[in-house]
């Protein structure tokens, strides 16, 4: 969708054998990077974007022009400081921020739609790992990212168990669960019932299911947050005008800023990618890939653990995060845990909740003084 | 750091792996990891003092002691500490199972109803006492099952718990405690300290 000057891109020409079982080859990762990598390549972390994440953490995003998704924590001084560390992060395949995903060309010069392969959490950190040698970074010092970014970690420290010193899973869970998919099934139909979509083939006529895809991230943005926060930030509250209308236009400012969410998201973010990354969400299920017993995914790794959640998160509610600290635990892993008090749910990771960015922060410096 | 935990530390080798439970600021934690190279561990209830320990570079993990350290696997700790805290949960006997069921060692510390200060203030005063380590009004106080020395001692001999060290501590002196000394050690010490085994 977004391809331009702007965006760095890395080909990965190794075949990657995708769990659809399809092979992919020559195919492009999108990357940003942030501060530089010091002479002895310890100081890297790589960052795992959300859902609807991109390569931009910080800063303005070029494409958008609007601040990187996670400037609260990432930048010169913050929690992730890159004055002392260097950050990357790459854009998942089946994305549209340039790496490759379903609105990409196939071999005969036809845009991919829904003949793109189904991708999982697995495949995306699989064509990241590529980042590591591009950069010739033998361990990474740390991988973080809240969400399907947290999934991603598990993922990325369960296959690569040496490559990183410290892991910080954030407001995520090893196995998504019947809610979850729910939630994700909601959005792929509203995507899918909107008559653009066409099956997918919808970039051939440039009329996009922007209806369907901003209902999708109506239904999605409820679930980021609280019913507190909701309610003290919009309680009741009516948008422009003295009293209700007696209409369907929208009354309360509830509705608006719903709508207006619905409509920015449509700008930057192509349905049938929304599709693939939801599907790969829903087929995350870390424990499943050992048997059902998730400690394995950990046994190989000597990593320091830190995982973080929040107490007003209901979409990957605490003792999902939980879950994790005890499968560590039951095999003497090296891990620490801490529940941040916040009303503003599961977004509570991506803005400014001072204890949550401390913690964050600490655990990060101290580890790195321990390096 | 308090001679509490010194007397603590003390009975603990260097390069062992150990559990604080209500590990509150760390204090204990990072002077065990700094002095005795212990790979330490702990757990918390209190968000904030979870944060102060991260602050120290420790790992800790947020969490109750009653619900949360079912998740750990039997002996995996060389030792186990509870530092005047058992008094506080509702169910002190089944804590004081689990921390012997996860550490080969638990080290318990309790703070002394029986201590002549205790015994002075009821009697005399008619109130509820209030000392050094009992700092807490009745009806604030976290503390649901308060003993003294001689209860603890008697309970751990109840359930075939092993002592191998029972230390008193008055102010800045600890002595050894045992069978012959008990009611003078229980008169005159405001906290007990047990390295014990089962």
């Amino acid at each position: 969708m977004n391809t331009g000057k702007n965006i760095k891109t890395l080909i990965v020409n190794k075949p990657l054998k995708l769990d659809c079982g399809k092979t992919i080859k020559d195919f492009p990762i999108a990357y940003e990077t942030y501060g530089s990598l010091n002479s002895k390549k310890d100081n890297a972390i790589l960052v795992f974007h959300a859902l609807t994440g991109d390569q931009f953490v910080t800063g303005i995003n070029p494409i958008t022009n609007k601040e990187g998704w996670w400037s609260y924590a990432v930048g010169p001084d913050k929690a992730i400081d890159t004055n002392k560390y260097f950050v990357i992060c790459s854009n998942v395949i089946g994305g549209c921020m340039g790496s490759y995903g379903p609105s990409h060309k196939d071999s005969d010069e036809k845009i991919f739609g829904t003949n793109f392969p189904v991708i999982t959490i697995n495949d995306m950190v699989n064509a990241q790992y590529s980042l590591l040698d591009h950069f010739g970074i033998n361990k990474l010092f740390s991988i973080t990212g809240g969400s399907m970014g947290g999934m991603q970690v598990l993922q990325f420290i369960s296959n690569f168990p040496d490559k990183s010193k410290t892991v910080i899973p954030i407001a995520t869970t090893s196995s998504h669960s019947a809610q979850n998919i729910a939630f994700n099934e909601l959005g792929r139909q509203a995507i899918t019932a909107d008559s653009n979509w066409k099956d997918g083939n919808y970039t051939s006529n440039e009329t996009n299911p922007g209806k369907g895809l901003a209902v999708a991230r109506m239904a999605a943005h409820i679930t980021y947050l609280s019913k507190k926060g909701l309610q003290e930030k919009f309680g009741r509250k009516l948008q422009e005008r003295e009293d209700l209308k007696f209409g369907f236009d929208a009354d309360f400012q509830i509705e608006s800023y719903l709508r207006y969410q619905g409509s920015v998201f449509v700008d930057r973010f192509d349905a049938n990618s929304y599709l693939y990354i939801t599907r790969a969400m829903d087929y995350f299920d870390l424990a499943k890939q050992f048997n059902g017993n998730l400690s394995e995914a950990f046994k190989n790794t000597n990593a320091k653990f830190f995982i973080i959640s929040f107490t007003s998160d209901w979409l990957y509610p605490t003792q999902e995060n939980k879950d994790i600290v005890i499968a560590l635990n039951s095999i003497g892993a090296d891990v620490g845990f801490v529940e941040i008090e916040s009303d503003k749910g599961h977004d509570s990771f991506l803005l400014d909740v001072p204890d949550f960015l401390s913690a964050l922060k600490n655990f990060l410096d101290k580890s790195y003084e321990e390096n | 750091m308090k001679n509490e935990f010194q007397v603590i530390a003390d009975l603990i080798e260097k390069d062992k792996k150990v559990l604080d439970v209500g590990c509150a600021d760390g204090t204990l934690m990072r002077f065990l990891k700094d002095n005795k190279n212990i790979n330490i561990r702990g757990l918390e209830i209190s968000k904030e003092k979870v944060q102060e320990c991260i602050a120290k570079g420790l790992t800790v993990i947020e969490g109750n002691a009653e619900k949360d350290l079912k998740q750990f696997p039997d002996k995996s700790f060389d030792y186990v500490v509870l530092s005047q805290t058992l008094q506080a949960f509702l169910n002190p006997e089944l804590v004081l199972d689990e921390l012997l069921r996860v550490g080969k060692k638990a080290i318990v510390t309790i703070p002394n109803f029986g201590y002549w200060k205790v015994r002075f203030h009821l009697l005399l005063k008619g109130t509820m006492p209030i000392t050094k380590t009992l700092p807490d009004e009745w009806y604030n106080t976290p503390n649901l099952h308060m003993c003294t020395i001689k209860d603890f001692f008697h309970f751990v001999k109840s359930k075939d718990i092993k002592i191998f060290k029972s230390l008193a501590l008055n102010n800045l002196n600890s002595s050894i405690i045992n069978e012959h000394n008990l009611g003078v050690k229980n008169l005159f010490a405001d906290l007990g300290i047990f390295l014990i085994e089962k």
